[in-house]
């Protein structure tokens, strides 16, 4: 187990680390770094950003970026993926890949149609006194 | 490192790993199975998540009001710190476990028992802020009225332009009323918890000040809630039927019920995920210390469960995101 090969280079080998140890630092660096960024952009929430993209504020599309950067980071240097087999990497990645976007689609479009029914069908759903 | 699987074969197997598939150990690969199914379980959680919120878009609560708490600063609005410090501090003790099964590769007991320790000091406190977090969550802070049509409606000071807690303003109608239980009446029925504001007494504040108004759960164009005038206030207030304060399963300060649902079930599921992670790497942590991996000649308990701790670090991740940002 002791000479087995861990690949050193992230960003696509546009950084490269002496050794396991160091590069570990250096990923711990890089997710501090983007959580940092995620936070300060969620106290500040910069006008621009408010506007809407396909649905969806630009500043929530930002933080949905970070979050599969961060989650890419991990699984591949931190739960090692980086050093396995293709065929493992496919294994693990593409069933992810297929479902969770499947899945995601199919809810968030019938929510948001369940939405505009209640919104502007023609029943009341809200037996308020006024 | 296969006890009991036949490995005296010549045979190149499939998935590009010489005699073993994939080039991985049986137990690593079952436990990235487990992880794939995992993932989609917590995927399936979110996405409801987002279902509901996306049926209730023009209405849901706004969670950098829920979550501004910060320990030994009472008081003061402080909007996801707590949290961003949360998971600084669990990606922290992922990194001391990726250090762990690094120096396991390396067969150097002491420090794979150092960092295992650091790593579980870590997801304790992690723990522990989680359960900060719902201490706070469920006791609430401001309180609000629960009207007829179950709409949640908070209070608010037209004068300061911010929110006001019924603590603030209700008069105390210096009447006590005893909790009935099963032991005293006729029917042999209790009541459930009396609150300790009542709704004559919080109406009674709200009359007495003529500044107080409502806000309703419903969100404005620019993404705030919907601030009613004082006379709007006043109809829909005609119809109140609770006072709300905190949050349970059933209704919560915060607006719609479903929200607090899903942070319970959500972060609780989480949180349980973090509690059993820590038991097995405790486990672990003993066994490396009796030095049952050193016996062995590998420390690849150490990488599995490292795999399932770094996994549910990837998971709070997502949680973060969705839960407290977007």
């Amino acid at each position: 187990m002791a000479e087995q090969k861990h690949k050193l280079e992230i960003f696509r080998g546009r950084l490269k680390f002496k050794s396991n140890v160091q590069k570990i630092w250096g990923v711990l660096v890089f997710l501090s770094i983007v959580t940092a960024v995620e936070v300060a952009l969620g106290i500040i929430k910069p006008p621009v950003l408010l506007n809407y993209f396909l649905g969806v504020k630009i500043l929530n599309w930002l933080f949905i970026i970070m979050t599969i950067i961060k989650a890419y980071y991990i699984t591949w240097d931190f739960m090692h993926v980086r050093d396995e087999k293709p065929f493992l990497k496919n294994t693990i990645v593409v069933p992810l890949l297929i479902l969770i976007p499947f899945l995601l689609f199919i809810l968030l479009y019938e929510g948001s149609y369940i939405f505009d029914i209640m919104f502007d069908g023609l029943k009341t759903w809200n037996f308020d006194i006024y | 490192m296969q006890a009991s699987t036949v490995t005296n074969t010549n045979q190149d197997s499939w998935g590009g790993g010489g005699a073993k598939p994939l080039d991985a150990g049986y137990g690593k690969l079952m436990m990235w199975f487990f992880i794939v199914s995992d993932a989609l379980t917590f995927s399936g959680f979110l996405v409801a998540y987002g279902f509901s919120r996306f049926k209730n878009i023009d209405s849901w609560p706004i969670a950098d009001e829920v979550f501004h708490h910060f320990p030994f600063l009472h008081g003061v609005d402080a909007p996801m710190y707590y949290v961003a410090l949360m998971t600084f501090i669990l990606i922290f003790s992922s990194v001391t476990m990726v250090l762990a099964v690094d120096a396991g590769h390396n067969n150097n007991k002491n420090r794979v028992a150092f960092y295992m320790l650091l790593t579980i000091i870590g997801g304790a406190i992690f723990v522990g802020s989680q359960a900060w977090e719902w201490k706070n969550f469920i006791k609430g802070d401001y309180g609000a009225i629960e009207i007829q049509n179950g709409e949640i409606l908070q209070f608010y000071d037209l004068k300061k332009q911010k929110r006001i807690s019924i603590d603030e303003f209700y008069i105390s109608s210096n009447q006590e009323r005893i909790t009935h239980d099963d032991n005293v009446g006729i029917w042999y029925q209790s009541e459930a918890k009396l609150p300790e504001i009542t709704l004559n007494e919080v109406m009674t504040g709200f009359n007495n000040d003529m500044n107080l108004t409502v806000r309703l759960e419903k969100l404005d164009e620019t993404g705030h809630k919907i601030v009613l005038s004082r006379d709007e206030a006043e109809i829909k207030l005609s119809s109140a039927t609770r006072v709300v304060k905190g949050a349970n399963l059933i209704r919560n300060e915060y607006g719609n019920p479903l929200f607090a649902d899903f942070f319970f079930f959500i972060t609780g599921f989480h949180g349980f995920h973090v509690f059993s992670g820590v038991i097995l790497n405790i486990i672990i942590f003993i066994n490396v210390l009796l030095g049952t991996y050193e016996k062995r000649g590998h420390y690849d308990m150490v990488e599995k469960v490292g795999l399932y701790w770094h996994f549910v670090d990837l998971v709070w991740v997502f949680v973060f995101t969705f839960f407290y940002l977007v």
